[in-house]
């Protein structure tokens, strides 16, 4: 499968991945879910990586124009999850922290 | 070289998994998405040294797409209002998946040139020694299939990480649009549950046959069919169901993500993707919680598909208040709680809300918020735009928290919410929300309602509560509503 990487260690690494995300998600607020979800959904975004590597391989017209796409998608996602999460995250403030930094 | 590429995907996974627990909680979110990023720009930049990718023109065409995705969406998303956020969040989301599909693509595509070349080899072997015409040649020679050329583990994977990629993509379209108001319709042929499930077998089929084949027209026929799937399983799905639809769709793209790490031999992309399926996962399984319905009847029947509630009509009638008596009512209360709902984030009202709540609070008056986990479009949807209007989150609470103090308010307004304060819930078995946890804003000594109109809510049921005795209507869009009720408290 992946050089270096046996298929119990594949195994491994899906288990405490899964682990990993659940336990971050579980003790979440509400008022954090859609952020979140826009969060988690910038983190896939790492497709992009995965894409630069297939156009990488890429040989023939056909697979360019399909891992040109894939690049094209995966960097939307990176970079249109990255701003929208930040901008909703950008608004929380507490009412203790009453500096008025950059107040709207 | 390859140490240090290796060493900057595990930094980047590290970093995804801490920004994504700082983001959390309300205090630490904002360095949580800086930490991310970070992490991304790292693995990124680290993969424009990888040995894998070859050819100049290759490099041009990956700094050309890098740039021109990358700024088309910086440019969409910079530009979107907080109240569209949900729908953007479905198509930033269909990108990824269609992304994770479209590499799977490619490799099997390239599986499938390699294939061919060897079974080109052979056969001019076979041609030169047996002295036969190359045609004839190729006939004899087996081609082998992508399967057994891929490796059998690594083909499954790229064929689950296909179908769920491309599934979230075209899924994912369709609730944009829908969320987006762009498309309406709940239905695209009769007998949708049964086209499902062809689509569903044929997909499935259709893979099995890349897997067995060695030429390229079942790929594309199983992109197709796998597309269709994702088409046919959104489009029922509407209103309330759809933050569910696009939180599941994100899991899913999370797991194609990790797939296509397995596939291309990269960890950042299998711990990255499995981190954010299973996290989307849970999260979909609250979300649909929070509403007391199963993923299952979110996915196969749709809110909006039945379409006379049950119920028994309401008795008495709603009494009438002008913005002016309710704000008086609010203005000499001790304590206040205002729900807010979709009808609220439609008027722009929030701003206007936290205005008057501002006033409130100058007259002495306590004032709460409580959200409803299915209040506005998403969960925490609500909570971003009442931050929006500068509203801060000490003062916004959870239906948990806050059901409690009900009993011991004096007024609450609720603004263009109704299903999630529906008593029905509690006590009306025939409803179709019964069950659903409410707000028990039944329980104030007050209850003061601003509402566009006399009709039901989102499910289509009518409200009880609206018809009580310690209940009034305030009729008329929230924004100037809320207006009204400012002018009357600056008075005070």
């Amino acid at each position: 499968m992946i050089e270096g990487m046996t298929g119990v260690i594949a195994i491994y690494v899906f288990m405490l991945s899964a682990v990993a995300g659940y336990e971050v998600i579980s003790r979440v607020p509400v008022i954090l879910h859609t952020p979140l979800m826009s969060g988690s959904n910038f983190v896939h975004g790492i497709v992009v990586v995965g894409a630069m590597a297939a156009l990488g391989m890429a040989q023939t017209p056909l697979e360019q124009a399909l891992g040109f796409l894939a690049v094209l998608l995966g960097a939307g996602n990176a970079v249109g999850g990255y701003v929208v999460t930040e901008r909703m995250l950008e608004m929380f403030k507490t009412s203790d922290k009453d500096k008025k930094q950059g107040a709207k | 070289m390859t140490l240090v590429i290796q060493f900057s995907y595990f930094a980047a996974a590290l970093l995804f998994i801490l920004g994504l627990k700082a983001m959390a909680s309300p205090l630490t979110a904002r360095k949580g998405i800086i930490w991310a990023g970070v992490g991304m720009v790292i693995a990124t930049v680290a993969t424009f040294f990888e040995p894998v990718i070859v050819g100049t023109t290759n490099y041009v065409l990956i700094l050309l797409a890098i740039a021109i995705g990358g700024a088309f969406a910086y440019v969409t998303a910079k530009k979107v209002a907080m109240t569209d956020m949900p729908q953007m969040v479905a198509i930033y989301n269909g990108l990824g998946g269609g992304s994770a599909g479209l590499i799977a693509a490619v490799s099997l595509a390239k599986a499938q040139r390699e294939l061919h070349t060897v079974a080109q080899d052979e056969a001019a072997a076979v041609a030169a020694s047996h002295n036969l015409p190359m045609d004839a040649a190729l006939r004899l020679v087996d081609a082998g299939s992508i399967g057994a050329w891929m490796g059998i583990d690594v083909a499954i994977l790229a064929l689950l990480g296909a179908v769920i990629g491309t599934v979230a993509f075209s899924g994912s379209v369709i609730a944009w649009a829908k969320l987006d108001g762009r498309m309406k319709r709940n239905k695209l042929v009769s007998g949708h549950q049964w086209v499902n499930i062809a689509l569903a077998i044929a997909t499935v089929l259709l893979g099995i046959w890349v897997f067995f084949a060695g030429t390229g027209w079942p790929i594309f026929l199983f992109f197709v069919a796998a597309f269709l799937v994702g088409i046919f399983v959104t489009t029922p799905i509407g209103g309330a169901d759809m933050p569910v639809v696009i939180s599941l769709l994100n899991a899913l793209t999370g797991l194609a993500v990790g797939f296509k790490g397995y596939v291309l031999g990269n960890p950042a992309l299998i711990i990255a993707g499995i981190v954010v399926g299973a996290a989307g996962m849970l999260l979909t399984h609250l979300m649909a919680k929070a509403m007391n319905r199963p993923i299952t009847n979110v996915l196969f029947s749709g809110f909006g598909a039945s379409p006379d509630a049950g119920g028994e009509g309401p008795e008495g009638e709603m009494k009438e208040v002008g913005p002016d008596d309710a704000a008086y009512m609010m203005g000499f209360a001790e304590k206040v709680i205002i729900v807010p709902g979709y009808g609220m984030a439609v008027a722009q009202a929030q701003h206007k809300v936290w205005e008057m709540v501002e006033l409130l609070e100058e007259q002495g008056v306590e004032v709460k918020f409580a959200i409803h986990p299915v209040a506005g479009r998403m969960p925490g949807h609500m909570n971003v735009l009442l931050a929006e209007a500068g509203v801060p989150y000490d003062k916004i609470f959870d239906m948990e928290e806050i059901n409690a103090e009900f009993a011991s308010t004096d007024v609450v307004l609720i603004i263009g919410a109704n299903d999630v304060v529906n008593p029905a819930a509690k006590t009306d078995e025939s409803s179709p929300i019964y069950g659903m946890p409410i707000l028990d804003v039944d329980e104030a000594d007050n209850v003061l309602v601003v509402k566009r109109g006399r009709g039901a809510g989102f499910s289509g049921v009518e409200n009880h509560l609206f018809f009580d005795e310690k209940t009034r209507m305030v009729f008329g869009d929230a924004q100037k509503v809320v207006n009204g009720m400012i002018q009357t408290v600056k008075t005070m």
